[in-house]
């Protein structure tokens, strides 16, 4: 569902955040993206959202090449993927419930079907209690399921979090890791990206280890 | 309903709830857009008044047919017969008896016409051609000189001309005082435009990451720009109507005192209905540019 392959990632500036990597992620698996700060999880969780483009190489995701996509079919692509962004990109200036229905207002789904999805998914990452509050006062914990529902909330085919754990503490990290595995049982492809090596021995993951850009 | 529509009224909606949650900032944007559009309106409206006044105007579009003093009755039949067939408006005959009337009843006239030994006034028509371009009088104040037994065909052109002159003049004026206005339409769309793209960066960055197209992007900004064009055209409207009403009785005091019974026509409903359309096509316009603009930094 997702590979790679000579997939190299170079910024503005010359550096090299991703030097050749080859690896394939088929559809149901549970991927954690692991490394030291600055090995390239992050740039390799963008590069898959198509929210960067590849310097060289190729990623099919889909069966669409991402290199080769015309610029228009970007958003489209977008939408297979639920993304849980490393500084969570939550909306402060509105409520929880519709932080969540943006993603279902941006395909046009009916206001009362999407409130409908966007409640269960509030209630499946235990937040329906709060739909009305605003983000900012939510806990860190919560902040981060509310990230998770809005990932999830228009049933994307495979969830992406760059360090959903990061600042969390230990009961918190729990409970989201939990989270994402009740998600992978039901069928979704888990991609996460992280630091935290704690969590392999735990949920038994497929690992793509980075190191300085390279896959180990 | 499908997708398109529902997005179209989320992106109206939300461009009236914009709209609504800064009053202040949307009263004085409104106020500056319908100023803007109000000169340019009211313009129009004079001048329209002006050319109302210009075809009412008695005497000035008439051609005065003067016949020569020893034309007979049968004479006069066949200019009645020619003007009949040219079927050009309509006409009135005037007899020299009729006329000599009408001049003893003229102040400080009785005496001379009295002292007169006999009539000195021809026999007249007075044409009132449905024609009153002042190309085509002049074709027909030539065409009825060639007629027989015709002494002299008066008509008051060079007025019609210099009337005619100065509508194209101000009619000129109002383009150009309405292109600068709309530009400055545009201007304050933009910026307005370009204030909320700024406010709402997060929003934009993120409904994009996960998914938004650049038209669900840019919607709701061009609903915004056309409904603040639209409801400043309507606020142009209401200014002039205003300005009309307080006018309207000056203007009809000043119209007696000249004798006749002239009044201001207020803009219609087509009128405001097209200055609404002009306000929204020009916001829409200033937010086309804006966002386009202001969006490429997202990229």
């Amino acid at each position: 569902m997702i590979v790679a392959s000579n997939l190299s990632k170079r910024y503005p500036g010359g550096f090299e955040a991703l030097k050749e990597i080859s690896f394939e992620i088929t559809a149901g698996q549970m991927v954690f993206i692991t490394g030291h700060s600055g090995a390239g999880k992050t740039t390799l969780v963008k590069l898959i959202a198509s929210i960067e483009r590849p310097t060289s190489g190729s990623l099919v995701v889909n069966g669409q090449n991402l290199s080769a996509l015309r610029r228009s079919a970007i958003p489209y692509l977008r939408r297979n993927f639920g993304m849980v962004f490393q500084d969570q990109k939550l909306l402060f200036d509105r409520s929880v419930l519709d932080n969540v229905m943006l993603p279902l207002q941006i395909v046009g789904l009916p206001r009362r079907e999407a409130v409908r999805r966007a409640q269960a998914a509030l209630d499946k990452v235990g937040l329906l209690l709060r739909e009305k509050a605003k983000p900012i006062a939510l806990s860190g914990g919560e902040q981060q399921r509310l990230a998770i529902a809005r990932a999830v909330v228009n049933r994307p085919t495979v969830l992406i979090a760059d360090e959903p754990t990061g600042n969390l503490d230990t009961e918190s990290a729990t409970e989201i890791l939990e989270i994402f595995s009740a998600f992978h049982q039901v069928g979704v492809t888990v991609v996460i990206a992280t630091h935290d090596q704690n969590w392999i021995a735990r949920y038994h993951p497929n690992v793509l280890r980075l190191d300085h850009g390279r896959l180990l | 309903m499908n997708a398109w529509f529902i997005q179209h009224r989320a992106a109206l909606a939300s461009a009236f709830i914009r709209l609504w949650a800064t009053p202040l900032n949307t009263l004085l944007s409104l106020l500056v857009i319908g100023i803007a559009l109000t000169l340019p309106a009211a313009g129009y409206v004079l001048l329209d008044n002006l050319r109302d006044l210009g075809r009412n105007a008695s005497g000035v579009q008439q051609i005065s047919l003067f016949m020569t003093l020893d034309a007979s009755k049968k004479d006069v039949g066949e200019i009645e017969a020619k003007l009949r067939a040219a079927a050009n408006g309509k006409w009135k005959f005037v007899p020299k008896e009729e006329a000599l009337k009408r001049m003893q009843k003229s102040e400080g006239m009785a005496e001379i016409v009295a002292s007169l030994p006999r009539n000195p006034l021809p026999d007249a028509f007075i044409v009132e051609p449905a024609n009153t371009e002042p190309e085509a009088l002049e074709i027909m104040r030539k065409e009825i000189s060639g007629w027989p037994k015709v002494a002299h065909v008066q008509l008051d052109s060079a007025w019609v001309k210099r009337f005619d002159a100065f509508l194209k003049l101000g009619k000129l004026a109002l383009w150009m005082l309405a292109g600068i206005f709309a530009a400055g339409l545009v201007a304050v769309t933009f910026n307005t435009i370009r204030l909320q793209v700024m406010a709402q960066a997060m929003e934009i960055e993120v409904a994009r990451m996960i998914g938004a197209t650049d038209a669900f992007i840019r919607r709701p900004f061009y609903y915004f720009g056309a409904l603040q064009g639209a409801l400043g055209g309507l606020l142009a409207a209401l200014l002039v109507a205003g300005a009309l009403s307080l006018l309207a009785a000056p203007v009809g005091e000043l119209a007696a005192l000249y004798g006749g019974n002239f009044s201001l026509r207020a803009p219609g409903v087509v009128e405001v209905a097209v200055l609404a359309a002009l306000g929204a096509f020009l916001g829409w316009l200033g937010a086309q540019l804006s966002v386009s603009l202001s969006l490429r930094k997202f990229d």
